[in-house]
């Protein structure tokens, strides 16, 4: 039943905060051309594409025709998405149903944003509930700003302990030449940074990205056709709950939200597919959506690296940093660049290029197992574990 | 391409794109809204499985299904879940003087949280689990704007 699917080719843009000098659809071109010539193949040999945006961040629907001119879809089938945050690893997942349905041999996915082209928040206000939501919208930062306030109350975590979380993706981001901020922030830096929204601080948060990646994604089948070596989708899994910004706070059916089950869930499927039972020990290396600060203390408990509440003590030991016991984000992560259609792809390429060997700088050694998360809105997750090994069988 | 750059700035087009829309809020919605806009009452709906009151109201249980026929009336109080104090926002999307509190609002009787605006809290004062209460604008119209935030409970007396 099905097929076995790696990742045999990524391209990305250098992300930055303004790409004037290209279109949309010439953005997009610039990670496919870089795609296909990395899995040393042509657009003719592509035989389905999924592409993913945020429509009103550019203002433009029909993303998955429009697109056609960068994409190099022409008359190939097209699925176009969006789902937040999600966008890049949902296009990921849905590459990968693709292929492993057995129906197509060799998907394109694309994840892009321009950023530079529209007020993010007054954008990002249209993904919420007319009623309940909008007429008291305060921003995206402040949404995350709620979450921050219970986890501090909740565990007893600081605003240090959040900035150590963001000054190691800084740091980390200095050795990826496509990240969008090279900044050495300290945690003093991020400390005396302006308050958006208190706890929230301007250098606890991701900045806005122009830039576009693609991954190219071959069955079982066609594999050895590809001059690198694979990236297997190991297992993948996406939770959405909750429908308000209120949601999460209070006990509804699923216990207290502050602990994240959508993440909790999901990382708990993908691990009990391939086996992972001490997730810190058994994978190498991880590409977390981390949008803000606190999300890298929390997540990693959500993620079984540490039990709840352990977050702060397990990236003040060092195991997240390079060198560590499973490094996060050494592409810089989220916190570094955010074109938020292309984040989550990015999450998965950057596995891809380590388990590959490949990531330059940034490399962490000897990568058997890596792990992708795409984050969203009211608090929904993708999780994806990708390895060097073939899977035995295929798996979901 | 490199030549015909030199000083030349690249075309941006400005542009605006306002769009009218109709949202209805459905039986279970306005039924919730006609009260809290003529009698300042905030009502929830009971799911008869799990028992879990919701506010804002479902008409159906997000978790087992079933409808929630059932309305029950809440308090104008509650306590505080969790909260933020708005440093920035965006000026044209909710023109309200900095900094503002917004918080997650337990009303007495309901198991879920309710989104609002916070304000008339001192420095320091906003914490998990205080006391709150609603206040109600003088012209209401049937929005969740008819509460025009809440604020620490102050004692009558
Ligand atoms: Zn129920």
């Amino acid at each position: 039943m099905g097929k076995r699917v790696a990742v045999v080719g990524v391209g990305m843009t250098k992300q930055r905060s303004s790409r004037p000098d290209v279109t949309g659809q010439e953005l997009i071109n610039e990670a496919v051309r870089a795609a296909l010539e990395d899995a040393g193949i042509s657009r003719r040999d592509i035989d389905a594409v999924v592409i993913g945006n945020m429509d009103h961040f550019e203002g433009i629907n029909y993303v998955d025709t429009w697109s056609v001119d960068g994409s190099g879809a022409l008359m190939k089938p097209i699925m176009k998405l969006t789902t937040g945050g999600t966008t890049g690893t949902t296009v990921a997942m849905a590459a990968y149903y693709h292929v492993a349905s057995g129906l197509f041999d060799r998907v394109l996915a694309i994840g892009w944003e321009k950023n530079s082209e529209s007020d993010t928040t007054g954008a990002i206000i249209t993904a919420f509930d007319p009623f309940w939501d909008r007429p008291i919208f305060a921003g995206a930062v402040a949404g995350l700003a709620l979450e921050a306030t219970q986890y501090m109350h909740l565990t007893g975590a600081t605003e240090e302990d959040a900035a150590y979380v963001a000054a190691r993706e800084r740091r980390h981001a200095l050795n990826n030449p496509y990240a969008h901020l090279h900044i050495n922030l300290t945690i003093e830096d991020i400390m005396n940074s302006p308050y958006l929204s208190w706890p929230v601080k301007m250098g606890d948060m991701c900045p806005r990205t122009d830039g576009a990646c693609a991954v190219i994604f071959a069955s079982e089948d066609v594999v050895d056709e590809f001059p690198s070596q694979p990236a297997w989708i190991l297992a993948v899994a996406d939770r959405h709950l909750w429908a308000y910004t209120s949601d999460p706070y209070v006990n509804q059916a699923l216990e207290n939200g502050w602990w994240f089950p959508a993440l909790e869930w999901a990382a708990g499927e993908v691990y009990d597919k391939v086996g992972i039972r001490d997730p810190l020990k058994e994978i190498d290396v991880a590409e977390l959506y981390l949008p803000y600060s606190f999300a890298g203390l929390r997540y990693m408990e959500s993620l079984g690296f540490c039990e709840r509440g352990g977050g702060p003590a397990l990236v003040r030991s060092g195991a997240t940093d390079m060198g560590g016991e499973c490094p996060v984000n050494p592409s810089g992560g989220v916190m570094s660049s955010n074109a938020i259609g292309a984040t989550g792809l990015l999450r998965v390429a950057e596995c891809a290029l380590q388990i590959q060997g490949r990531a330059g700088d940034r490399q962490v050694p000897e990568v058997k197992i890596a792990l992708a998360t795409g984050f969203g809105g009211c608090f929904w997750s993708d999780v994806l574990l990708m390895g060097r090994e073939m899977p035995e069988k295929p798996r979901g | 391409m490199e030549d015909w750059r030199k000083g030349q700035e690249i075309v941006v087009m400005e542009g605006r794109i306002k769009v009218p829309y109709r949202w209805a809020a459905g039986e279970v919605g306005t039924r919730y809204l006609q009260a809290l806009r003529d009698e300042r009452k905030f009502l929830g709906t009971r799911c008869p499985g799990c028992g879990i009151v919701y506010h804002p109201p479902r008409r159906h249980c997000p978790d087992c299904g079933r409808e929630c026929a059932e309305w029950v009336e809440l308090g104008d109080r509650g306590t505080l879940v969790s909260y933020t104090v708005v440093h920035r926002h965006h000026p044209q999307l909710s023109p309200l003087p900095l900094p503002f509190g917004y918080g997650i609002v337990k009303l007495e009787g309901a198991d879920t949280g309710f989104l609002h605006l916070l304000y008339e809290f001192g420095e320091g004062e906003l914490e998990a689990g205080l006391p709150v209460e609603a206040v109600f604008a003088e012209e209401r119209e049937g929005s969740v704007l008819d509460v025009r935030y809440f604020r620490p409970l102050r004692e009558v007396g």
